[in-house]
């Protein structure tokens, strides 16, 4: 008995000592672009092994979903659903706004994934949940589904830039009349709020620091608004601003952090609401230092 | 009667743009537009009629469980529909107010406005739990229900 323990443990560390070298000698550089990720779990998923096939696909589904802002516990359930549905009923998925970690079972190594950039994509939020709801009733083979995830990757936003500008300068001109302006500012907000919207994209392109986009932003904004009501254009100088802002107002972050908290996922929420009061800080700020500078 | 047809008008369209920035599919804009009116009116009259702390607490469970509805009737996440109708509940105006006293070195203003900008704040999160456990009660209710009709 004990020789057969004995000889259970020396196989098992001369597989993991494997595992080391395998993982050692893997080229890997230390900033990894999006196709060359892209690429590496097409190259896992051409492995034979159907396992390992299952897990790229659930790990590229996650990715997705967590990229777009889906909240954390539906990319954990979305993950553990569709490795259930395709054969794998004991995985673990341990999301993080950061991170993904999946494992299939307790024998395997667990996979990580790293997110480092996240926009608001609810488009493909819903179009991965309709894939997982298909392999969910048996209607999708291994295969299709990965090709169908990669094609929902790789599909640009659904709506152009200008599409956008025009939908923030449209919501930040409503929501001057919803908070109480006159319909005499309805201009002016829709000025401020698309030059707002297109300054917060604009500036993130050149620092990609969002605390400083969001807050240069806003400066913007509160310095528009200041002009337009000296200029005599418009005449509430308070609810232009309020409206013009509103499009960079954490919305979607605040949900998300309560729903996860409201889950279970403290590590999650709390780092999302920390990134929603940051978010409503850099506001605050960008148009504080507008009216100390102007008042 | 005109300024509730205008807020309602100006709720639908400002909802409808938030799913164009946030990317929501197409077909779905129309649905978050309507759940965001109907959150927003919800506010509007409450607002009106007693104070802002209840009637943001009642327009977010609205706008809640009629996301979590429309979600289970059109297949599609719940976020789709809830975030725009919880957007314009947020209390940006009364934030930015405070954000102004402060620098207007008129504190106790500002920490007034802070406190309830703050509790406008817990009313949301508080929404948004009620709207989920009222959901998982309906969801419940309906499965036992449908569990009966087919043991029948």
């Amino acid at each position: 008995m004990i020789q057969w323990c004995r000889y259970r443990a020396l196989f098992h560390m001369k597989r993991s000592l494997i595992r080391l070298e395998y993982i050692r000698h893997e080229p890997t550089s230390p900033v990894e672009s999006e196709p060359e990720m892209r690429n590496k779990i097409q190259h896992a998923v051409t492995e034979p092994s159907e396992q390992s096939q299952v897990i790229a696909i659930c790990l590229l589904a996650g990715k997705i979903m967590l990229q777009s802002g889906g909240e954390t516990y539906r990319v954990e359930d979305t993950m553990k659903r569709m490795a259930a549905a395709l054969g794998l009923p004991h995985s673990h998925s341990y999301v993080v706004p950061t991170g993904i970690f999946f494992s299939v079972d307790a024998t395997e190594p667990a996979k990580l994934i790293r997110i480092s950039e996240r926009t608001t994509d609810l488009d493909k939020v819903s179009e991965v949940n309709a894939v997982s709801r298909r392999i969910g009733q048996g209607q999708l083979k291994v295969q299709e589904a990965h090709d169908l995830l990669l094609e929902i990757e790789r599909k640009p936003s659904g709506y152009s830039y200008a599409v956008q500008l025009s939908a923030a300068a449209l919501s930040s001109a409503c929501f001057t009349i919803m908070f109480g302006g006159g319909w005499g500012d309805f201009l002016p907000a829709l000025i401020c709020g698309g030059i707002g919207y297109a300054a917060v994209i604009l500036f993130h392109r050149w620092v990609r620091v969002k605390f400083f986009a969001e807050l240069t932003a806003s400066f913007v904004i509160g310095m528009l608004a200041f002009f337009l009501v000296y200029v005599g254009a418009g005449f509430e100088r308070d609810k232009i601003i309020i409206g013009s802002v509103m499009p960079l107002v954490p919305g979607l972050l605040i949900t998300n952090a309560v729903r996860d908290l409201m889950a279970g996922h403290l590590v999650s929420g709390l780092s999302k609401g920390a990134e929603a009061f940051l978010t409503a800080f850099a506001i605050g700020t960008g148009i504080a230092v507008v009216f100390s500078l102007l008042m | 009667m005109l300024h509730f047809i205008g807020q309602a008008l100006t709720s639908f369209v400002a909802s409808a743009a938030f799913g164009i920035i946030f990317n929501a599919p197409r077909r779905m804009l129309l649905h978050g537009g309507f759940v965001g009116m109907i959150g927003w009116i919800i506010y509007l009259v409450l607002e009106y009629a007693a104070d802002a702390v209840p009637a943001t607490l009642a327009a977010t469970i609205a706008v809640g469980v009629i996301s979590q509805l429309f979600s289970r009737m059109f297949r599609a996440p719940v976020i789709i529909f809830s975030v725009a109708g919880i957007i314009p509940l947020v209390p940006g105006g009364l934030a930015y107010n405070a954000m102004r006293s402060f620098v207007q070195n008129d504190y106790s203003a500002a920490m007034g406005m802070a406190a309830k900008a703050l509790m406008l704040s817990g009313a949301i999160a508080v929404g948004l739990v009620l709207s989920e456990v009222l959901n998982q009660l309906i969801q419940s209710i309906s499965r036992s229900a449908r569990v009966k009709s087919t043991t029948k």
